[in-house]
């Protein structure tokens, strides 16, 4: 198989995730398309390992890395999800904003 | 003796100390703290004179450096010869008289203890002035004295008038004492020592502008001090002060100090053609502005300080021309009849209660004591022989023409001394005008006022009687050259006249006995002013003489609307000049640095518009950025 076809996949995994974590409001949607990057990510590195025919198959030891670490980061961003929740009954991503800088009062220049 | 020197300043400052910490707790009270704190330095004073004048013209000098400045050194010390012994008994003596005077002048004043006080520290400021071996020892007593000057203006400082003389008089010799300061610093650094006997010795050796920027800058000084024009017109403001301190300021101190400067530094003075020409055409303006403003006043007190101001000016005028010790003389007896002559305008004032001589009149009855001492101060003032006057006046005139017609020893510019000459014989007629005119108006014709009269008290007829005496007689002390003169360090001494590099074409008087010429034509013209103000004053005894003025009385009463010409000129516009670099500074400067600050905040605010909380605004920026970056990695390479 061309090498072409899996980059291409990889690639539209990719730019899926990037949309739903740029434009998504839905908390778990942005936590999901997180994970369409991380895999998009995986696909690439398979098809290359396949591609290079590399003997000890780093590539697909890595894949299988990055699905550990995807599952445990899941874990942690459901419970802040699920915490969330619990304190506003919203999971709405844009208005949790407590970080956003209020314009403070000029201060008072000395004469 | 001698080296005990510095005792003569430090006893009326140890006095002034006690009487300003514990005047009223001391045994005698604050009058007794006073009078013995100017008796002892009196006393000092007489035996350091008799321990001098055995030598006049050597000098005795302590000296102790200071502390190392690292550039031109420090010292700290005193410096007596005759010059500086015969002063110091001067203004011991008048501060002593001013002191007893004022016990009884100023019974009752709740102010009394730092009266007397502050009258101790002028007269120490005064005497270290006096015998003070370096310039900026020197300068310390100078400046104590303007500030005690401040002070006992101001002392009525209820009045407005009052206090507003005391700012007045201090400003106004703050002027001069800027220059004054700076002044001795060009001299001192260039002769590389501000010890008066070094800046002396290596004067011939200074640079010519050196000399000339120095004296100029000192002159400065002098004519603030000494009320000479253009900054004579804190002089008449400050009599509102009590009568004692006018006598006490317009004889002994403050007025005395310039003119005291300039003859302690006379050979560096000398060595300045150009100086010596302002300080005579200074001169010259003050003695006639100061004649004719006396001509018409109605405040008593008013038309002895301009006379004091006119009479200053013959000092400075015979310093300016070549008569060293003529203008010492002057300045000695000068001290002894002005101050006799405030002493009885206070004696008249105290019991009159008023300062205008309107309301006077017909006094010589009433205050017989007060009459016969008044018409002595009054015949020395207007130059009659044989009272001090006549001897002291004619000794500056007799310089004067002397350097104008060329027979003396050059020292200045031949014009200039022709102007001190004849500015100084119209002041001889306008003198004796003035004078007669202030003892008619006072002492004679009927009372116009209402109080009851009655004689001073002894502490201020003594003074009175003692000061009599000087003002009469104290003229013949010049008359031989083994006297005055000799003891001045001047006449029998010509190592002097050596500090000069010019030859001397003519050897220096060595008499202040009065020359025919002069002496005839001075007394004649101070006759001839007694004699108008008499004529006029016989046709209507009640009205004022001085309507014989006309049309000009008005400017001469205003003093030729100086105080007006700067109160336009000068006091107006800088307060308004104030405003504006105020202003500047509000805006301006201050705009700047807030405006930075604001300016800053406003950038800030800029960028914290980014800052909106929005996660995924942050995440596309990162991704932006990212997107940017590789399109720069792939472009670049």
């Amino acid at each position: 198989m061309h090498l072409v076809y899996p980059l291409l996949l990889a690639a539209g995994l990719f730019a899926l995730g990037v949309y739903g974590v740029l434009a998504r409001r839905n908390a778990v949607l942005v936590l999901m398309s997180v994970e369409l990057m991380l895999n998009g990510a995986n696909v690439n590195l398979v098809a290359f390992s396949v591609y290079l025919q590399d003997r000890l198959l780093g590539g697909q030891v890595f894949a299988l890395f990055v699905i550990v670490v995807a599952a445990a980061e899941v874990g942690v961003g459901l419970a802040i999800v699920l915490l969330v929740y619990r304190n506003r009954e919203s999971i709405d991503i844009d208005r949790v904003r407590e970080l956003a800088d209020v314009d403070p009062p000029e201060p008072e220049l000395q004469r | 003796m001698t080296g005990a020197a510095w005792l003569v300043p430090a006893v009326p400052f140890l006095a002034a100390v006690l009487g300003l910490l514990a005047g009223r707790r001391l045994p005698g009270g604050p009058a007794g703290v006073a009078v013995l704190g100017t008796a002892v330095p009196t006393g000092l004073a007489l035996a350091l004179a008799v321990a001098v004048l055995g030598d006049p013209g050597r000098v005795r000098e302590t000296s102790t450096l200071l502390t190392p400045t690292g550039a031109v050194p420090i010292a700290v010390g005193t410096r007596v010869d005759g010059l500086a012994a015969v002063v110091a008994v001067m203004v011991c003596v008048v501060a002593l008289l001013v002191q007893v005077y004022s016990t009884a002048y100023l019974r009752g004043d709740p102010r009394y203890p730092s009266y007397a006080a502050l009258v101790s520290l002028f007269t120490a400021a005064m005497l270290l002035v006096v015998v003070s071996a370096d310039l900026l020892e020197l300068l310390v007593g100078w400046e104590v004295m303007g500030v005690c000057s401040y002070f006992l203006i101001g002392h009525y400082w209820q009045q407005p008038s009052a206090s507003a003389a005391a700012v007045k008089a201090f400003l106004t010799t703050r002027v001069g004492d800027v220059g004054f300061l700076f002044g001795i610093f060009t001299l001192g650094t260039a002769a590389g020592s501000f010890r008066i006997s070094a800046l002396l010795d290596r004067a011939p050796r200074l640079g010519h502008t050196a000399v000339l920027v120095g004296t100029l800058l000192l002159v400065c000084g002098v004519v603030g001090k000494s009320a000479q024009f253009p900054l004579h017109t804190w002089l008449p403001d400050a009599m509102a002060g009590p009568t004692p301190i006018s006598a006490l300021i317009h004889a002994a101190t403050m007025v005395a100090a310039g003119v005291y400067v300039v003859a302690r530094l006379y050979p560096v003075f000398v060595l300045s053609p150009v100086t010596l020409d302002v300080l005579a055409v200074s001169a010259a303006v003050t003695m006639l502005l100061g004649a004719l403003a006396a001509l018409a006043q109605d405040d008593l007190k008013r038309v002895l300080a301009y006379s004091t101001v006119s009479q200053l000016a013959y000092m400075t005028g015979g310093l300016a021309v070549g008569g060293y010790a003529a203008g010492l003389f002057h300045l000695l007896s000068h001290a002894a009849f002005k101050a006799l002559l405030f002493l009885c305008a206070g004696a008249v004032i105290r019991t009159v209660g008023t300062n205008l001589m309107s309301e006077m009149g017909g006094l010589r009855r009433g205050l017989p004591v007060t009459f016969a001492t008044m018409t002595v101060g009054l015949a020395a003032l207007a130059g009659l022989p044989p009272f001090s006057g006549f001897f002291s006046k004619d000794a500056v005139l007799g310089s004067a023409w002397a350097a104008a017609t060329g027979a003396a020893r050059p020292v200045l510019d031949r014009p200039a001394a022709w102007l001190v000459f004849v500015a100084g014989m119209l002041t001889v007629l306008l003198t004796g005008a003035y004078a007669t005119r202030l003892w008619l108006r006072t002492f004679f014709g009927t009372y116009r006022g209402t109080a009851v009269i009655e004689e001073a008290p002894t502490a201020m007829r003594v003074p009175l009687l003692l000061l009599a005496l000087p003002a009469a007689a104290f003229g013949f002390v010049g008359l031989r050259s083994g006297w005055l003169p000799g003891w001045l360090g001047y006449g029998r001494d010509v190592a002097f006249f050596a500090y000069t590099p010019l030859p001397l074409t003519a050897p220096p008087t060595p008499s202040l006995g009065p020359q025919a010429g002069t002496a005839l034509v001075a007394t004649a013209l101070g006759l001839l002013g007694v004699l108008v103000t008499y004529t006029g004053w016989r046709r209507a005894p009640a009205a004022d003489p001085a309507r014989l003025l006309g049309r000009a009385r008005r400017p001469f009463e205003r003093a030729f609307y100086l105080d007006e010409l700067y109160d336009a000129v000068l006091v107006r516009p800088l307060p308004r000049l104030a405003r504006a670099v105020l202003g500047f500074d509000v805006t301006g400067v201050d705009g700047l640095a807030s405006g930075s600050g604001s300016g800053a905040w406003l950038a800030g605010g800029g960028l914290r518009r980014l800052q909106n909380g929005n996660v995924q605004a942050y995440a596309t920026a990162l991704f932006l950025g990212v997107l940017v970056l590789v399109a720069g990695v792939a472009v670049l390479t």
